[in-house]
């Protein structure tokens, strides 16, 4: 059970003077339980990612499979991929359309034809893991702040109680808070099983929380491994667009002129090392 | 599903070609003298000569020509449409009967007349604005009416809402498609169903639509007044219309085209 991309590729507007190269000979896995992080320069073809894994883009080359479903246009199953992973848009508090919040949150499980009478538990259930009260169901989502929108936007995705849930940089333009909180309530549903494929600029968030972690570079898979080995790449190379954390630069900054030190972005291990170096002379 | 990715009509497809470079006012001039003279063409011989005048336009301006033709899609339809009307409502020589509709010989060729009359239109008509950016149209334009001020017309004003709408037209196109594919992620689905429930699927995509175009609306206007805009009086221009002796040469050319293509159809074929 995993979404599987193989040696995918992508290109916008094909034959006119705008054709553009979004993506070239990607691939990835991502099981159930699993954390895959997805990062990159801005224009390498993130967003274009994400909207393969559950049928709204298609390749022309390459294939997408989830679960074993292959996703190809007109494919018979689509309903139940789209079903299964969850797609939470950048900006998706643009898409709320409802008069409340009720009826913005049962737009896709409705769709997806969940009995009537299990609806309304699902919304109040998707409206208490994004952290809001049941005194939000009657209000509308437009007169709601922005932060509280996108955690609308979030929880109407949750509501359909997908499989896989794939978010483009969900945490964009939110305050330390809340991006906190949205960290906590994925590392809790990857806890429960649902599969987590994280679209984001923030490396600290993807060195912290991922399984896994592919690095694209102009539409290109530039890197693809444990969050360590990111990491050591990201030493190594230098890659626009992307800067190490605080405490990963540092630690790489200390590897430089002591080869012991370990390349880390863990504040506590780095504490540690130091720390024990500091007591037990030149060497821990 | 290929949603709205292919080029919409008429877009601005940016090359380096003497037409592009041409001074707006020229092309906009340009395109009435060419319609008269389809319209006035009647012989397939006419037809003939002002399809390769197109091809000759694209290649000079550089456009793909399968580009060009793709361009006349959106009206292909209304092609279609009055050319039918065409081969049903005309009198004359039957030669197919169809129950109580029957088919001439005269319909036959007035719908192949007036289907291609409305294509060489279209196509060159796109011209115009597939060579021309949205703002040196509305400049044009704008020159153009500018003797009328003197009597009220609001020339610049009606430039500047000419250059705003066209601008946002493909920004609505982006937002459109990427609220449909977030409906879509969603469960929403726009084919399928009665014609009812297709309209109402729409409902979702309409409303935040709605929502963000009032929205920038509203930002647009607070950036016009931050920077002082007030209408077109005493308005300077930073990249002034220049006319020179390659637009009137282009503009005459077109007219002798014109009256040398029509002329010639009157005089040689029967
Ligand atoms: N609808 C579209 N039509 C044409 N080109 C597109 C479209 N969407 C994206 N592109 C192009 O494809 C490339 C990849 O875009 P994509 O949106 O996938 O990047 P991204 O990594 O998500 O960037 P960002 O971090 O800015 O969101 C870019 O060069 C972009 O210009
Ligand atoms: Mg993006």
């Amino acid at each position: 059970m995993s979404i599987t991309v193989e040696a995918l590729c992508h290109t916008y507007h094909p034959g006119t003077p705008l054709e553009t190269r979004a993506l070239d000979d990607v691939s990835l896995q991502c099981g159930r339980g699993e954390w895959l992080s997805i990062v990159g320069h801005t224009g390498s073809g993130k967003s274009t990612l994400a909207q393969h894994l559950n049928g709204i883009l298609f390749p022309d080359s390459g294939t997408v499979s989830v679960d074993g479903m292959q996703v190809v246009e007109k494919s018979p199953n689509m309903r139940d991929i789209r079903r299964a992973v969850g797609l939470v848009f950048q900006y998706p508090e643009q898409q709320l359309f409802a008069e409340d919040v009720m009826e913005e949150l049962s737009f896709a499980p409705t769709n997806w034809g969940v009995q009537s009478d299990r609806i309304a538990p699902l919304a109040s259930a998707a409206l208490s893991m994004v952290g809001l009260d049941d005194s939000y169901l009657a209000r509308s989502p437009l007169n709601l702040s922005g932060g509280e929108k996108r955690k609308i936007a979030i929880a109407s995705v949750l509501a359909g109680e997908p499989s896989y849930l794939v978010l483009d940089e969900p945490t964009a333009g939110l305050d330390s808070w809340s991006r906190r909180e949205l960290t906590d309530l994925l590392a809790r549903l990857k806890k429960e099983g649902t599969g987590i494929i994280l679209v984001t600029h923030d490396l600290d968030i993807a060195l912290n929380l991922s399984d896994s972690i592919l690095m694209l570079d102009r539409g290109r898979s530039a890197a693809f491994g444990a969050p360590s080995e990111i990491m050591r790449y990201l030493v190594a190379n230098s890659v626009p667009g992307l800067r190490l954390p605080d405490i990963a630069a540092l630690s790489a900054a200390i590897g430089r002129s002591d080869p012991a030190a370990p390349l880390t972005w863990d504040r506590a291990e780095l504490k540690r090392w130091i720390k024990a170096r500091e007591t037990g002379g030149r060497r821990p | 599903m290929k949603f709205l990715n292919n080029l919409t009509f008429g877009q601005y497809v940016p090359a380096d070609s003497p037409v592009h470079s041409l001074d707006p006012r020229c092309k906009i001039l340009a395109v009435p003298v060419v319609l008269t003279g389809i319209f006035m063409a009647g012989h397939v011989a006419a037809f003939a000569a002002w399809a390769g005048l197109l091809a000759a336009l694209a290649w000079y301006s550089r456009l793909p020509f399968r580009l060009v033709l793709n361009s006349a899609k959106p009206v292909l339809i209304l092609v279609a449409f009055t050319a039918l009307i065409h081969i049903f409502f005309t009198d004359g020589t039957p030669i197919l009967k169809l129950g109580f509709v029957t088919i001439t010989r005269e319909g036959v060729a007035a719908a192949a007349q007036m289907g291609l009359r409305l294509l060489l239109l279209v196509l060159f008509a796109s011209f115009l604005t597939l060579t021309t950016k949205p703002m040196e149209l509305s400049d044009g334009l704008e020159r153009l009416f500018s003797p009328l001020v003197r009597f009220g017309f609001p020339a610049h004003e009606l430039a500047m809402m000419m250059t705003i709408a066209l601008r946002f037209i493909p920004t609505l196109l982006t937002e459109t498609d990427r609220i449909m594919k977030a409906q879509l992620a969603r469960g929403a689905s726009f084919d399928r169903g009665s014609l009812w429930k297709r309209l109402k699927a729409f409902i979702p995509v309409l409303i935040p639509l709605f929502v963000i175009v009032f929205q920038r609306a509203e930002e647009l206007a607070t950036a016009m007044e931050a920077r002082c805009y007030r209408g077109g009086e005493g308005r300077t221009r930073m990249r002034p219309l220049r006319w020179s002796g390659r637009d009137t040469a282009a503009l005459a050319a077109t007219v002798a085209v014109v009256v040398a293509l029509a002329a010639g159809e009157r005089s040689l074929l029967p």
